[in-house]
């Protein structure tokens, strides 16, 4: 994660692949991310690994959980021009849709930076931007 | 109902969750109202390399499971509640290469809304997050009869 030479080629050429192929986790929940000129759009392509309710069926609630927080942490990385990895403090999460058997997409959003903590807000949505299926907020601690 | 029956339950229930699967959660004890699983440590879900620590993501989800399945534990009928919403506090990182336990309760029922509480710990270990969450009821009709009977073994 720290690794300057993966942290400077990710900023250079907006290729996440290798950033997020030295996170486990972003490998094993199948975590991707792309970049359209400063935005980022995180996605969690559709793996049967990742269902909880079998009904549905559904994304466990606790893969959305984990892919917004990850996405919100690299988000933070980006924009912080930092090479390490932001501390989660807390993490605030409004499920409002099921999460059905498909591709996903999240957006994070920068609320407030201060000196020590920062607050992001972070949208996931299916179909449509327009019917999000969770909303989260996070806090992070910077360290320097 | 006893304890018995409860970790059935929940064990059964826990099987057909496939993330729950392939994080290799396990129940440890079931009571009325409280259930504690198992997240053992492997090195597919650490969130950071050079310290090879587990993500958050991964502790979300077991506790997000826990205070989910918890509730089989809480009502005598099993009803598929859906998560309302989760708050995750982050007390310290998981020491590596241990599992991790997440001790859930339901502290309110209500006819509408169930409210659970939940804290991940390891052993002789301090806090590592706390979760507090709320889940629908939108009652035992909503989820097939079929899955009903597997989880409850059918009428047991």
């Amino acid at each position: 994660m720290t690794d300057p030479e993966i942290y400077r080629y990710t900023r250079e050429s907006g290729d996440f692949s290798r950033l997020l192929q030295s996170i486990p986790y972003a490998t094993f929940i199948g975590l991707e991310c792309d970049q359209f000129g400063d935005d980022l759009i995180f996605r969690l392509p559709k793996k049967e690994e990742n269902l909880g309710n079998p009904i549905l069926p559904a994304i466990h609630g606790g893969v959305i959980g984990g892919f917004m927080e990850l996405s919100a942490a690299i988000y933070l990385m980006m924009s912080q021009d930092s090479m390490r990895m932001p501390r989660i403090v807390d993490f605030s999460l409004d499920y409002l849709r099921a999460g059905l058997n498909r591709e996903t997409y999240a957006e994070c959003r920068l609320t407030r930076q201060g000196n020590r903590v920062a607050n992001v807000m972070v949208t996931a949505w299916q179909k449509s931007r327009s019917q999000p299926i969770a909303t989260a907020r996070a806090h992070f601690l910077m360290e320097d | 109902m006893n304890d018995a029956i409860r970790l059935n339950r929940v064990t059964r229930f826990i099987d057909t969750l496939k993330q729950a699967q392939e994080l290799g959660l396990s129940v440890i004890e079931a009571r009325e109202g409280s259930l504690t699983l198992c997240l053992p440590y492997s090195d597919r879900i650490i969130g950071n390399p050079d310290t090879g620590v587990i993500h958050g993501g991964a502790i979300t989800t077991l506790m997000d499971t826990a205070s989910g399945s918890v509730i089989l534990c809480a009502l005598d009928d099993f009803e598929l509640c859906p998560t309302l919403d989760l708050r995750v506090d982050y007390m310290r990182p998981a020491e590596p290469h241990k599992p991790v336990y997440a001790r859930a309760e339901t502290y309110k029922v209500t006819r509408n809304i169930i409210f659970t509480r939940c804290e991940a710990y390891q052993k002789g270990g301090e806090t590592i997050a706390n979760c507090v969450g709320t889940f629908m009821r939108i009652g035992k009709e909503a989820s097939p009869k079929h899955y009903r009977d597997l989880i409850t073994g059918g009428g047991e």
